[in-house]
């Protein structure tokens, strides 16, 4: 039997409080701006909750909804199996080890707008190297041409984040007892069934936390679309965040972007909520199995 | 099921510097249960790797049935191997692990549900075929890991690392008995690595002692305990293991503190060299008389229950006599220490060099 102490909620108290004062008041402000329509300081109006039916019926918004949530799936897709091939060839052991770790490590250590910068100018057609290559060859202009525009705002979030998911993979990889590769060498195992019954399994939970940052990070994706295309060419690549912002600072209309605020926020909130009790449930389903 | 040769066979980790195991000449009996026994570090587990082809040896050949396989990948030898702990495919269910190998090697079905229910019941895991392997406890773990070892039939030979560590105490002697009755059915070669030499000499036809990387002695248990060649083989088995007492050899005499206790026959039957020399002989081969003998001071008496052990110091050296309950012996009592005439050994430079013959006769 465990004694209950009430006393225990006063050591929560000093958390609680900075809580407050760093998330949950701040957010309470937003509730607030939500529900009014603000001209001025001085001159605003309490309307309920109707920018909330205004955001969920807006176009704009929808249409920036779905190219953040495609976004997303297209990032995954492309980096967890980028991340595990990757991670998969990477030297074991050595100086060798050493030096991929670094190399592998560099783009998550660079601040984001200067990544941004960086490719925004290098992929220009005129004066950046790589632009004016790849133009030898095909017509690529991300200034111009929508898909274009994407697919660098892709390119530039692989670059940047697929090593994230190579160094948690290869971290789960290299945690793998040697004997479970033997016990397959000697049972005969082909290198995709390897993969597929020694290496998949022992991955799963890393590959999981993988998948959902991933998510979350690229759902919210904001400084490189913002630094090498604005958005554009036209809309292509206005990202939720980038929509937010242009409501919020570009034509201060803050009562709506407080209501889109909110909504997007909870958006994230219930996704990753999911994904982390489906995850748990599962986890909890194979130790009491294991009992 | 074959011989296994091992020729000049030798394994260095560090490309020749230092050797994890010496240059070695073994054969094995084909059917035969072997144990390789030894403290850790010893190169038991680079020896079994090397005969399962984990690692290729930097020098010498390995022979299965007289066919070199030294070049041999691991799935090309098809030989099995039991780990240390239970290595399980964990999203597979117990009866797709026992398939695992012969799926790989693409063996019909109808083949496969046929092994697979031969080596349940041989197992005893037949109402755990459809449960997944987190589920079991670990040492039905490592019986499915040994399932998937026996499985295959062709395997020229079964390998164990230390498969009996993670198990509990109790459950040992069960598994270690249906492993022995296993070998009895199926005939298969089995190499067994332990360092526990209970295991070792009940396990095996045929104890291979390895030390610092060298095979110091390789027979049966009862070679090893009754006539060990080497002083580490007396000391590592047995339990108190062999007593050693500084001794010297003049004129084909043994001189034990200063007193002539017996004369120094080599093998052959003619009398050693003059020098130095350890008497090595088990704490089982000594009684004490009333009569003759060495007189000694016992220190100590130990009651086992079955048996005593008397420890009390002879010529410098701790020594223990493993005396039956009849004898009266009592600590701080003088007594006449009787050396087994058949069972007392001389030993130069650690290796067994003659024996010793009492001069009354």
């Amino acid at each position: 039997m465990k004694t209950r102490n009430n006393k225990a909620w006063f050591l929560v108290l000093p958390v609680i409080l900075t809580v407050s004062f760093t998330a949950i008041l701040p957010l309470m402000t937003v509730a607030n701006y939500a529900v009014q329509d603000i001209f001025s300081p001085t001159d605003r109006l309490f309307i309920g909750m109707d920018w909330f039916y205004n955001i969920t019926n807006d176009p704009l918004i929808f249409n920036a909804f779905k190219r953040s949530f495609s976004f997303s799936i297209q990032v995954l897709l492309i980096q967890i199996p980028l991340g595990i091939a990757i991670a998969r060839i990477m030297p074991k052991s050595g100086w060798k080890a050493s030096a991929a770790l670094v190399m592998v490590a560099i783009p998550l250590i660079i601040p984001w707008n200067v990544i941004g910068t960086t490719w925004q100018i290098f992929a220009r057609p005129d004066i950046g190297l790589g632009g004016y290559l790849i133009n030898k060859f095909i017509d690529f202009n991300y200034t111009s041409d929508p898909l274009d525009g994407w697919i660098l705002i892709l390119l530039v979030d692989v670059w940047h984040w697929t090593p994230l998911v190579i160094l948690l993979v290869y971290a789960g990889l290299r945690s793998i007892p040697p004997a479970y590769y033997q016990a397959a060498a000697i049972d005969g195992a082909s290198q995709v069934a390897v993969f597929r019954f020694v290496e998949l399994p022992k991955l799963k939970r890393v590959l999981m936390i993988a998948i959902l940052l991933r998510f979350m990070d690229s759902f919210m994706i904001y400084t490189e679309p913002f630094v090498i295309t604005g958005g554009g060419p036209g809309e292509a690549t206005t990202f939720l965040s980038i929509l937010l912002s242009n409501i919020a600072v570009g034509q201060f209309d803050i009562g709506r972007a407080g209501a889109f605020s909110l909504i997007y926020f909870l958006f994230i909130q219930i996704l990753s909520f999911l994904f982390f009790t489906v995850l748990t449930l599962q986890e909890r389903a194979e130790v009491t199995k294991a009992k | 099921m074959a011989e296994i040769r091992l020729e000049n066979l030798g394994h260095s980790y560090d490309g020749g510097t230092t050797y994890a195991l010496n240059p070695l000449n073994l054969t094995w009996k084909d059917g035969n249960a072997i144990a390789l026994l030894g403290p850790s570090g010893c190169g038991k587990t680079t020896l079994l790797n090397i005969i399962s082809g984990l690692i290729t040896p930097s020098s010498g050949r390995v022979y299965f049935d007289g066919v070199d396989v030294t070049e041999s990948d691991t799935a090309r030898r098809n030989v099995a191997q039991v780990f240390q702990f239970p290595v399980l495919y964990d999203t597979m269910t117990v009866s797709q692990n026992l398939a695992f190998p012969l799926k790989n090697r693409g063996i019909s079905k109808d083949e496969i549900s046929k092994r697979i229910a031969e080596v349940a019941e041989l197992l005893d895991l037949t109402k755990y075929l459809d449960e997944r392997p987190l589920r079991l406890r670990s040492d039905l773990q490592q019986l499915v890991s040994l399932g998937r070892g026996l499985v295959r039939k062709d395997v020229p030979a079964i390998l164990f690392d230390e498969p009996l560590t993670v198990i509990d105490q109790n459950f040992k002697w069960t598994l270690r008995g249906r492993l022995k009755e296993l070998h009895r059915v199926t005939k298969h070669t089995l190499v067994y690595v332990t360092h526990d030499q209970t295991e070792a000499l009940t396990f095996a036809d045929e104890v291979v002692v390895l030390n610092e990387g060298s095979v110091v002695q390789s027979g049966s248990s009862a070679d090893l305990f009754l006539q060990p060649e080497h002083e580490f083989v007396g000391f590592f088995i047995g339990s108190p293991g062999m007593n050693f007492l500084n001794a010297s050899i003049t004129n084909g005499l043994v001189v034990l503190n200063n007193q002539e206790i017996g004369s120094a026959k080599s093998f052959g039957g003619q009398n050693l060299d003059s020098g130095s020399v350890r008497i090595g002989v088990r704490p089982e081969f000594l009684t004490i008389s009333n009569s003759n003998g060495l007189p000694v001071q016992i220190d100590r008496v130990e009651n086992r229950g079955g048996y005593q052990l008397a420890h009390f110091e002879l010529a410098g050296s701790k020594t223990i006599a493993k005396l039956s309950n009849e004898t009266k012996v009592a600590s701080g009592q003088s007594a006449n220490l009787v050396f087994d005439q058949e069972r007392t050994y001389l030993f130069r430079e650690s290796q067994l060099c003659g024996r010793l013959v009492s001069k009354v006769s």
